[in-house]
């Protein structure tokens, strides 16, 4: 039979002799080998002092962002829940009253712009569809919780990141 | 009654006591030493949340084990089922009473000898504990009224009666040797010629895998077998009860190890050390107290191979099992105890 790959070892079939039956030569080769891996390095991780750093490419929890000014730029067009493979976006337009020009950047903006994090597949098709590069998603995952509703992440919590996560693991702690 | 025989008492009471606390300290760290051992032979590191290194890991689970419910099947037999653990807990600190841990230690005008009784047949002594202990697991398993738990029983009865054979006839050489049933007298006859392993190192095999039989570990582990009879024995055990099924293992590994060292390692011997030099330069406690760690140290290393060789090896079938009790290791025995009766017959008859 031809091999695909030279990997395959041929396995001694012949029955054991005296010896071998008393399995002690195959038990001190099994034991050199435990005892290399005891003085060898360990792949542990120790994880709340160390933590390994996500690939570049990691697609976390979605952070809404603003321009230079600190006014946010979304202006609630919709073309992310339209990509969104999942239906977790949801947002209500709303239009910019004069007077309000240090928030919103354009004139139309999103009054309510909520991401269901439990329905969300971290695809990142909401980052690529965005045109006014709103929506991004960052180098964090979204903190564990008993209840459903912790899941669904508002405007507020999207918006600041770093703050707002904190303070809604507070939130759940208390 | 005399005050002498009081203070024998009291004596033997407290040697008792600071034995039975010593085992159950040494067996309460090996279990934290196990998990250790695995998990470097894994790769990984271990227990090291409660405390540096882990070290109140062993703390942690007995607390945990004390409480976790208490759960007793409906059709148990209640009394034996509670029999089971303390037969094999009692028995398990019932072994360590004739070992001699050290030389004498000088107490006011007496010496106090760390043994708690120096029998003449401290060897057979052992030998029927240890095959005594077999009992606290087929009580449990049988008042369990657990199939898997019976089948456990019944695999801890046939393996200790197929492996003391081999390990009665590996210490018969001894005795051949040694001329003594007494332990303390081995251990002098050591400290004065050669360690039993040097003129019996076949001989030491065989005893070292009767004694890895013996206390159930891997590759012996077929009682408890978890992945066939979930648990075995002790599979319907919980709380405490369990807890004392696994820690009369693990005194029994501490004991097996330091019978093992006693045997056939020069027991409390410090290897080329003048024992008559040592006791004038440092006195009499500070050479008991060496002597001790002498042995300490020679056991730890036993427990450790216990544990190195059961994160290696696999289970053995049990067919696997019965093969190579009567069929290689017997035969082995009997070679060897016929060979050594014969050297001692034809070079050393005088």
């Amino acid at each position: 039979m031809e091999l695909l790959t030279n990997k395959a070892k041929q396995v001694d079939r012949r029955p054991m002799n005296f010896w071998e039956k008393l399995y002690l030569i195959s038990i001190f080769q099994g034991m050199w080998i435990t005892l290399k891996h005891f003085f060898g390095k360990k792949v542990t991780v120790s994880y709340p002092e160390k933590k390994r750093p996500f690939s570049p490419v990691f697609r976390g929890l979605h952070v809404l962002n603003r321009d230079e000014e600190g006014r946010e730029n979304c202006t609630a067009c919709g073309l992310c829940a339209l990509a969104c493979p999942a239906e977790a976006i949801t947002m209500e337009a709303a239009e910019r009253l004069p007077g309000e020009e240090h928030l919103y950047r354009e004139e139309k903006y999103a009054a309510k712009y909520e991401i269901n994090m439990l329905r969300c597949i971290f695809c990142g098709f909401c980052e690529e569809a965005c045109p006014k590069d709103a929506v991004y998603l960052s180098q964090t995952v979204p903190p564990a919780s008993y209840k459903r509703k912790n899941f669904i992440y508002s405007k507020e919590d999207l918006l600041i990141p770093v703050k707002k996560i904190e303070h809604k693991e507070q939130n759940l702690t208390n | 009654m005399n005050p002498e025989f009081w203070s024998l008492i009291g004596e033997k009471a407290a040697l008792a006591g600071a034995m039975i606390g010593f085992s159950l300290v040494v067996a309460m760290y090996s279990t934290w030493a196990e998990r250790k051992v695995a998990a470097y032979i894994q790769d990984r590191r271990g227990p090291d949340r409660a405390g540096w290194g882990g070290l109140l890991q062993p703390l942690a689970d007995g607390g945990k084990l004390f409480f976790k419910e208490e759960i007793t099947p409906r059709h148990a037999q209640k009394f034996l089922f509670i029999l089971g653990p303390t037969i094999a807990m009692i028995l398990a600190c019932m072994t360590g009473a004739v070992i001699p841990w050290s030389t004498g230690f000088e107490w006011g005008n007496s010496v106090i000898n760390p043994q708690i009784a120096d029998v003449n047949v401290g060897f057979l002594y052992i030998l029927g504990v240890l095959s005594l202990g077999v009992y606290g697991i087929m009580l449990g398993s049988w008042a369990s009224n657990n199939k898997w738990s019976l089948m456990g029983g019944l695999r801890a009865a046939s393996q200790i009666i197929s492996y003391e054979l081999p390990m009665g006839i590996a210490l018969i050489t001894i005795l051949m040797i040694s001329g003594t049933l007494r332990l303390g007298g081995i251990v002098e006859q050591q400290m004065d010629g050669y360690w039993n392993i040097v003129l019996q190192p076949v001989g030491f095999i065989i005893f070292l895998v009767c004694a890895f039989a013996e206390t159930n570990r891997t590759p012996f582990d077929l009682p408890e077998a978890e992945n066939e009879l979930i648990g075995g024995y002790h599979s319907e055990y919980s709380s405490m009860k369990l807890g004392f099924y696994l820690f009369a293992e693990y005194i029994n590994v501490f004991i097996s190890s330091v019978v093992l060292s006693t045997l056939y390692f020069g027991g409390y011997d410090i290897p080329f050390v003048n024992d008559g030099k040592l006791a004038e330069s440092s006195g009499m406690n500070m050479m008991a107290i060496l002597h001790f760690l002498s042995l300490f140290i020679k056991a730890c290393m036993f427990i450790f191979l216990f544990m190195w060789v059961r994160w290696t090896i696999p289970r053995f079938r049990y067919d696997q099992l019965m093969d190579l009790g009567w069929k290689r290791l017997l035969p082995l025995a009997l070679a060897n105890m016929l060979i050594t009766g014969f050297v001692m017959l034809y070079f050393f008859n005088n």
